[in-house]
């Protein structure tokens, strides 16, 4: 029996037709993207990875709404050009917390994996209201709007358990302790425990991010953000590469 | 030979039957008049309660949403609810009313093709509105002058451009092509006329949600995937009507082969339900909230999102195309598909290649490299299965080459097979790791993807509503075929500039940014990179221009159609014949020839 006369009881048969369809475009995902959730050398451990504070995760969720992934990417590759440029090559474990993933397609602007701690506060509020004024050469849009819009604060206990059933570690005094964390890291004249704040979340920057101490703007938290991006990880420490050499046995 | 020779017959015997089952059909059956009217009395409340309940809802979810995006998106569905409840309730028939409103189908013995009909609408409207939306924000990249905070700046509207254009546009070609192939080609009608009715309308609804979120900054920004949790629940009943109807029409033919057509609708829709539901799986913040943390994280939900980019583009805007391909170039050309074995091979060999390309989205990222490899591999050996599906094609065109010169639908069909063939060989390029470590994330990959989305998906369905329009609306032809002409001609032009003024964009960037000078510093900021791109924007522009500028003619020529106006114009099929200068010359001398 020729291939052609076989094939014709799947032509004839929308129940086999439809099986076997569904069997040849389920094998690929299945072969390529179920390991990546059990070997473990996909992710390798890096010293440093938390969480983000309530703050940074307003801000990032502020990154997504205005599309800012279309125009930049956060992954560094690894090539002399890119890591002259924009820092260390990005690793697996950067992104574990990010639901969704930022790494972006296109770099219509910078990479911004690392841009934590590159400019000044200043810097990028007024680069976010009027980019032109600092690049000449950006084609940037203007985002003022978020030095007027005071932070849509909600409940971040809410966003923090939300991000808790999809697996990120808070703990339950980091989500029942969201709402005062949040305004703590963003206006330091609010009373509160910033060393048990910083004992949670290490490296967190606490102070006002927009130059407006009176309010917290989605400026505040933007910026907050794009602060911490890149910064949680010493990927220059002796430790790190000493404990990489003997896992791979070199 | 043998065994082709008996293969063209039975693709023949197939095109055959649809077309001779095509030429039925005039007759009309009188709509059944329906006279119980306490029936129709206990159905409209019935309705009309029903829509209050959901009108209720939309209004509490107002009331106590968390945030204002998701109040106006609720707002949307509370008007629309409150308006059907509103017609519910004051017409004194509805059952009637309802049948003549949403066109049910009247007889058996007629196709039901009124969806087919919105659908062509639709895609021509949702057309033009992702053209103008891709126009604008590339004239936002030439000049940043044009972004409006907040709702129309580039990264809210680049989503709306890209949804557009591949969900609205594409989509409802696909809707209203496969509901027409497949009642055709099963020689039957649409097996559920109200969910079919359903799925168009409420896929309408899913395109209005998606849009007005992106502006809103409702976006999960997944790329293609960027509507947000209860959009994507919608979707899925939406699609999950749309695979009944469209399985249950084949289930109800009276033909025994199901035709290649349907195998690769069937494809594509069953493939989009697995990637739609695996990639949006999120846990929303709030049930009143629109916003929601997707399920992955990291390396894991990256490979996810572009396993299901590359098949929405493998599946939704190869494989739908394709079916589109092998219904309509047959019947444009009137000549049976070349090849039933390469149909199959390629068939195949395309569903089950496609889904591993993926990973050729994250070269050189912190995906495992063993990953990356694989989904390079795969891509280079997709390149076979789409030049046979561009080869099975063009060669349908055997022996009815010269209808390229005279008939301008098929040359749109040719050259849109010509540029899927080129993008199809480009993508595998692009997927070799060394290539992509120049083109990934410059404007080569957008200039890759125009080509195949400009040039092979718009251009067939372009050529698709050419042959729909005239025989849904009874017509005699199209209003205008030179005007068909001129829209290949701006269309086509518009590709190259938009295609090459990418390329030079891409490939300039890509090598700017890895320049080093003699005393081993990079030469150039990335400032400077963009700078260097302005002119290809503009000229990118242009060519997005000239594309905008046939949908308009093509807009015209089809509203002037359905008007029922033909156009006063030379035919393009006449070989141009002066009865005047058929003679021989009598008033002047012979010519002496040269010595």
């Amino acid at each position: 029996m020729s291939m052609a006369d076989k094939h014709k009881k799947l032509e004839r048969n929308i129940t086999l037709l439809a099986v076997c369809t569904f069997i040849a475009v389920a094998i690929g995902g299945i072969v390529q993207i179920t390991p990546l959730f059990y070997l473990e050398n996909t992710i390798e451990k890096v010293d440093g990875m938390r969480p983000y504070t309530p703050l940074e995760q307003a801000g990032r969720d502020i990154y997504v709404r205005e599309g800012c992934y279309t125009c930049h990417s956060q992954m560094v590759r690894p090539f002399r050009d890119e890591v002259e440029r924009y820092g260390h090559y990005s690793l697996a474990a950067e992104s574990m917390y990010d639901h969704p993933f930022q790494w972006g397609s296109k770099r219509t602007g910078p990479d911004l994996a690392r841009v934590g701690g590159r400019y000044s506060d200043e810097w990028h509020v007024q680069h976010l209201e009027d980019p032109q004024s600092v690049v000449p050469e950006s084609i940037m849009p203007q985002y003022g709007f978020l030095a007027e819009n005071p932070l849509e604060i909600g409940d971040p206990a809410a966003k923090l358990t939300a991000l808790r059933r999809v697996g990120v570690p808070y703990s339950d005094e980091d989500i029942g302790r969201a709402m005062a964390d949040l305004m703590l890291q963003a206006d330091p004249d609010v009373a509160g425990d910033v060393d048990d704040f910083l004992a949670r979340y290490p490296k967190a920057q606490v102070r006002d991010f927009d130059g407006d101490p009176d309010r917290i703007t989605e400026m505040d938290a933007l910026v907050a953000y794009l602060q911490m991006l890149g910064t949680l990880i010493d990927v220059d420490s002796a430790a790190a590469q000493e404990e990489l050499a003997q896992e791979k046995g070199r | 030979m043998r065994e082709r020779g008996i293969c063209r017959s039975r693709h023949e015997y197939l095109f055959n039957l649809t077309w001779i089952n095509e030429a039925r059909g005039a007759r009309s059956y009188p709509l059944a008049k329906r006279t119980e009217n306490l029936v129709q009395a206990e159905s409209a409340l019935a309705r009309t309660g029903l829509w209050f309940i959901i009108t209720i809802l939309a209004v509490m979810a107002v009331a106590t949403a968390a945030d204002r995006a998701f109040a106006a998106q609720a707002t949307i569905v509370a008007v629309i609810a409150f308006a059907l409840m509103w017609m519910s309730a004051v017409r004194f028939d509805p059952v009637t009313s309802g049948r003549s409103f949403f066109k049910m189908p009247e007889g058996p013995s007629r196709y039901d093709d009124d969806v087919v009909r919105w659908g062509v609408v639709a895609t021509m409207f949702w057309g033009v509105v992702g053209l103008l939306a891709g126009l604008f924000i590339a004239m936002q990249l030439a000049f940043p002058q044009l972004n409006f905070e907040p709702y129309l700046n580039f990264g809210r509207v680049r989503p709306l451009h890209t949804s557009a254009v591949i969900f609205a546009f594409g989509g409802n070609a696909l809707l209203a092509t496969s509901f027409h192939v497949v009642q055709r080609t099963c020689r039957t009608q649409l097996a559920f006329p109200s969910l079919a009715r359903f799925v168009f309308w409420g896929y309408q609804l899913f395109i209005v949600l998606a849009a007005s979120g992106y502006l809103l900054g409702i976006t999960q920004s997944k790329e293609y995937a960027e509507p947000e949790w209860y959009v994507d629940l919608w979707l899925t009943i939406v699609w999950v009507a749309y695979a009944i109807v469209f399985i249950g029409t084949i289930i109800r033919r009276h033909e025994p082969h199901i035709y290649v057509a349907n195998w690769f609708y069937l494809a594509f829709i069953v493939t989009i339900a697995m990637l739609h539901i695996v990639n949006n799986l999120a846990v929303p913040v709030s049930l009143v909230g629109s916003q929601s943390y997707v399920l992955f994280s990291g390396v894991q939900d990256a490979l996810v999102q572009w396993w299901y980019g590359h098949n929405a583009v493998g599946f939704f805007l190869t494989a739908g195309f394709l079916a589109m391909m092998y219904y309509y170039v047959p019947k444009q050309a009137e000549r049976p598909v070349y090849s039933y074995r390469l149909s199959i091979i390629h068939f195949w060999s395309l569903i089950f290649l496609y889904i591993w390309a993926g990973p050729h989205h994250l070269h050189y990222t912190a995906l495992p490299d063993w990953a990356q490899t694989l989904g390079m591999v795969f891509s280079v050996m997709l390149w076979m299965p789409s030049w046979g599906g561009m080869i099975n094609g063009l060669m349908t065109l055997n022996g009815a080459w010269d209808k390229v010169r005279t008939d301008p639908i098929i040359r749109m069909m040719v050259m849109a097979l010509a540029f899927y063939g080129m993008s199809t060989f480009e993508g595998p390029m692009l997927s070799i790791k060394s290539v992509n470590s120049l083109s990934h994330y410059t404007d080569w990959t957008i200039g890759h993807v125009h080509s195949g989305a400009l040039g092979w998906n718009g251009l067939i369905t372009f050529a698709c509503v050419y042959y729909l329009v005239p025989r849904l609306w009874k017509r005699e032809r199209m209003y205008s075929l030179r005007m068909i002409n001129w829209h290949f001609w701006l269309a086509t032009l518009g590709i190259v500039f938009y295609a090459a003024s990418m390329w030079v964009a891409g490939i300039t960037q890509g090598l700017m940014w890895r320049e080093y000078g003699a005393d081993g510093y990079l030469v150039n900021s990335f400032a400077d990179t963009v700078a260097a791109l302005h002119p290809m924007f503009i000229m990118r522009a242009f060519g997005g221009l000239l594309y905008l500028g046939g949908a308009l003619v093509m807009s015209y020529n089809v509203w002037m159609t359905l008007a029922g106006k033909l156009r006063e114009e030379k035919p393009l099929t006449d070989a141009s014949y002066d009865p005047e200068a058929d003679r021989p010359i009598v008033d002047r001398p012979a010519a002496v020839p040269a010595e």
